[in-house]
């Protein structure tokens, strides 16, 4: 086949990928492939003493909310308010992965901007966050007393989003 | 009035650049001369409309008349009235019309300064220009008219987003712009030959002039940009690979191979349909830019209002364009092999090796910028896959890319005698070895692998750039001197080297620490303290903010006193950081105002100790001089028309 054609073959398949994304109508349709599921088991050391680990089944039991952060996140910075004043209100237990970052700044980033996390787990290669289909910071799941991972939420969370797909999601699995 | 005056001068534009595509294109089809002609006429009127539309847009912002939508949402009373002008290309309908207006101003001067060049091949480039103009004054009519009315109109104005009142940024857009644009030229030229199937070395001579300029405004365009984001952001970063900065940066990625492949095409006739293929990617990837910061399909920092149907509209044009382009190509480009052989040790070589090397990175960057989308096709949200990414990847082709820059430049044309080349690199090579260890070592303290290789790579590039310069100052009487493409390529790689360090020291030795101060508090940070003396209210024309006055002191001694602030702009109500910088050559002192914490009077405070980051934009800064420099060769002020042979003089000149 002549070569000359391929950069038009490329663009071709990049224009149908990019019309593709125009059509994708509404962004937070789509349920992550773990949702239903029960949350991919981990055991990682802690953020503050990597000594002490922590993992699923510190989770068990109750309702919590699994937070995917990292210092160099933008959005991580926007929505870290929000979790200071979720975690204030003692509605839910609030678990961290520290994803793909350095450990002297992600504890310096929490004594200086406030902890909402009853624990970070320290993630610095990023293969928790593989078995856990992270994609980028920030992420937050919603896991059940059982286990079972709710809900997934992309970007920053805030009062609304936690609200609407959260605690409606929490009630609705709370009445059994 | 005023606006539907601006209205029917964008349509009568349009008309005019109806008249600028079909006319040279079809005369040169049918060589009837007087058809062609009228293509410079109609690009004139083209211009001289577009300049009207916008000069109405600018007066409607300079007179508050927020009965236009555009001027009632990005303007305000209390707006001062640099940013008055500036809000013009502050939001998407006027930044469209200042593409337009910059497109126009390309194709006059396109009209004005190709008497040299074939009648058929100027009436075809200006032609493949109006095309252009056509799709973005649609664009304009059909989706973002600038002139729309408010009824009623509003009392006041919605008032420009906080982040662009800032003078960097109200002359960051033309720049960019005038960069974006201009690749258009090289693209029509590259059309236009393809259509002709004439394309000769002459082709890279008359291109290569028009792709420096655009070249080194994008480069300019792009570090006021990062400069910007640096001091007004608030973060301190420099660059964030962000989809829209990715935007410029890959068209420039591609810019630069194209100005290297350019001059293999123009010295030895090689290369040839690679250059054409990235002519059309660099003005390709600026549409594409257009469309990621416009359709709104991927968030970012400073993305555009969004809308789904200017989109639709941008990916239609685009995929027009870039189509037919390569149909084009993949129809003349198999003619255009030549036989033409180099040695293993030569220029070309090196150039091949540059070429390929930006093409990997550039392809990187779009990995990375579209990576986000196909993972919100699969699953939802909106996330950045975040700096870690791009800080390791692009390592890959950059750095043996800054290695071969240095080798590239002392090696001839055709073939290199070996032991001469040598003889050449040896003492730059052991410069680069030692000072690429005692840089680190001995001024900050502290070495790795890493920062071994970033150091040593710049001084490799700034020894081997001065070579030929100082060579040329010291050389005997009478001799040829280097000529102003060889100083302009020395001049812009060494810009390069200097950015090189710049990026090596800062990232290696930079200090960033968020704390918390009380006035009457010391602190230090990386040697220096920092002293909050007071916190005061200030007021600003429109807006209100909460100033820290803090004094630096090294070793008792006093360094500095800044003044950062928080603001909060009175009509939008966001808070804005208004960092303060003490900018030097050797480092920034950076401090910037957080949040207030609790009740007690403390504020976290960020504060950043950034050694040589001002290398970062005095290295681009000084690679768009090697392009200015480049530019004023002689040969491009000579009539073109006669063909452009290869001759002996032209082994010492650009890369």
């Amino acid at each position: 086949m002549n070569r000359y054609l391929w950069p038009l073959i490329a663009v071709v398949a990049l224009l149908v990928f990019l019309v593709m994304g125009l059509r994708h109508g509404d962004p937070r349709a789509l349920p992550s492939p773990f949702i239903g599921k029960p949350a991919p088991q981990f055991e990682l050391p802690t953020l503050k003493n990597p000594d002490v680990t922590i993992g699923t089944q510190h989770m068990a039991g109750n309702y919590a909310i699994v937070n995917v952060w990292a210092t160099w996140c933008v959005m991580c910075r926007q929505e870290h308010g929000f979790l200071l004043d979720l975690a204030a209100s003692g509605a839910i237990p609030i678990y961290g992965i520290n994803w793909r970052d350095s450990r002297p700044e992600a504890i310096r980033w929490l004594q200086e901007l406030g902890d909402p996390y009853l624990a970070s787990a320290y993630d610095a290669d990023g293969r928790v966050g593989i078995d856990w289909g992270v994609y980028g910071a920030p992420e937050t799941f919603l896991v059940d007393p059982d286990g079972t991972v709710v809900y997934k939420h992309l970007g920053p969370l805030d009062p609304v989003i936690w609200q609407r797909e959260f605690v409606s999601r929490m009630n609705t699995g709370g009445a059994d | 009035m005023i606006p539907e005056i601006g209205q029917f001068a964008l349509i009568l534009a349009l008309s005019l650049a109806i008249f600028q595509t079909v006319f040279p294109l079809v005369g040169a089809h049918r060589n009837n001369a007087a058809m062609m002609d009228v293509g410079r006429t109609a690009a004139t009127g083209q211009f001289v409309f577009v300049a009207i539309a916008f000069v109405c847009l600018t007066y409607a912002f300079l007179t508050d008349d927020f009965s236009v939508l555009y001027v009632a949402n990005h303007s305000q009373l209390a707006l001062p009235t640099l940013y008055k002008v500036s809000a013009v290309w502050g939001a998407h309908e006027g930044s469209l019309l200042l593409w337009i207006f910059l497109l126009a101003a390309w194709t006059l001067a396109v009209a004005r300064f190709s008497s040299g060049l074939p009648e058929a091949f100027a009436a075809r480039v200006i032609g493949v220009l109006g095309f252009l103009s056509i799709g973005f004054l649609l664009f304009a009519l059909l989706t973002s008219n600038p002139f729309a009315r408010l009824v009623p109109a509003a009392v006041d104005g919605g008032d420009l987003n906080p982040l662009l009142q800032d003078p960097g940024l109200a002359i960051h857009p033309p720049l960019l712009y005038v960069g974006y644009v201009g690749f258009s030229v090289a693209f029509a030229f590259a059309i236009a030959a393809m259509i002709s199937g004439d394309l000769d070395q002459r082709w890279a001579k008359w291109t290569r002039p028009w792709t420096t300029v655009a070249w080194l405004f994008l480069t300019l365009g792009i570090a006021l940009g990062s400069w910007w984001a640096y001091y007004e952001l608030g973060w301190g970063g420099w660059w964030f690979w962000d989809a829209v900065e990715n935007a410029s940066f890959m068209p420039w990625l591609i810019g630069t191979a194209l100005i290297h492949s350019l001059a293999v095409t123009e010295k030895r006739g090689l290369f040839k349909s690679w250059t054409l293929l990235l002519a059309i990617t660099a003005f390709s990837l600026s549409l594409l830019g257009t469309f990621l910061v416009r359709s709104g399909i991927i968030v970012s920092v400073h993305a555009f209002a969004t809308d789904p149907t200017r989109g639709f509209f941008i990916l239609t044009f685009l995929a027009v364009v870039v189509v037919g382009a390569l149909v084009l190509y993949a129809w003349r480009a198999p003619s255009l092999d030549s036989d033409a052989g180099f040695g293993l040790l030569s220029r070309e070589t090196f150039l091949l090796l540059n070429n390929v090397l930006l093409v990997v990175a550039t392809a990187l960057v779009l990995i990375g910028t579209l990576a986000p989308l196909v993972i919100e096709m699969a699953s939802g949200g909106k996330i950045s896959i975040g700096p870690p990414w791009f800080n390791i990847a692009f390592l890959v082709p950059t750095i043996p890319l800054v290695v071969l820059l240095g080798l590239g430049m002392h090696t001839a044309w055709r073939s290199q005698d070996k032991s001469a080349w040598l003889r050449t690199i040896r003492l730059p090579a052991i410069t680069a070895l030692v000072l690429g260890v005692v840089i680190p070592l001995l001024i900050y303290g502290r070495i790795s692998i890493l920062l071994f290789v970033g150091c040593a790579a710049a001084v490799w590039i700034v020894v081997l750039a001065l070579i030929l310069p100082i060579r040329s100052l010291f050389r005997e009487k009478g001799t040829a001197g280097i000529t102003r493409s060889a100083l302009g390529m020395s001049v812009a790689h060494l810009g390069m080297g200097l950015f090189v360090i710049g990026v090596t020291v800062v990232s290696a030795f930079g200090v960033e620490s968020d704390r918390a101060l009380r006035p009457g508090e010391t602190i230090e940070v990386a040697g220096y303290e920092f002293e909050m003396r007071e916190l005061r209210n200030v007021q600003g024309p429109n807006f209100s903010a909460i100033e820290a006055e803090i004094e630096i002191r090294r070793d008792g001694d006093f360094v500095a006193t800044l003044r950062p602030q928080k603001r909060q702009y009175l009509v939008q109500k966001n808070w804005m950081t208004e960092a303060s910088i003490r900018a030097g050559l050797d480092k920034d002192l950076f401090v910037a105002l957080g949040d207030q914490l609790g009740s007690n009077g403390g504020w976290s405070v960020r504060i950043q100790y950034k050694p040589l980051i001002r290398f970062i934009w005095l290295g681009a800064l000084v690679m768009a001089l090697g392009g200015l420099i480049a530019i004023t060769d002689r040969r491009y002020r000579s009539k073109v028309r006669k063909t452009a042979a290869v001759d002996g003089a032209a082994a010492e000149a650009t890369a």
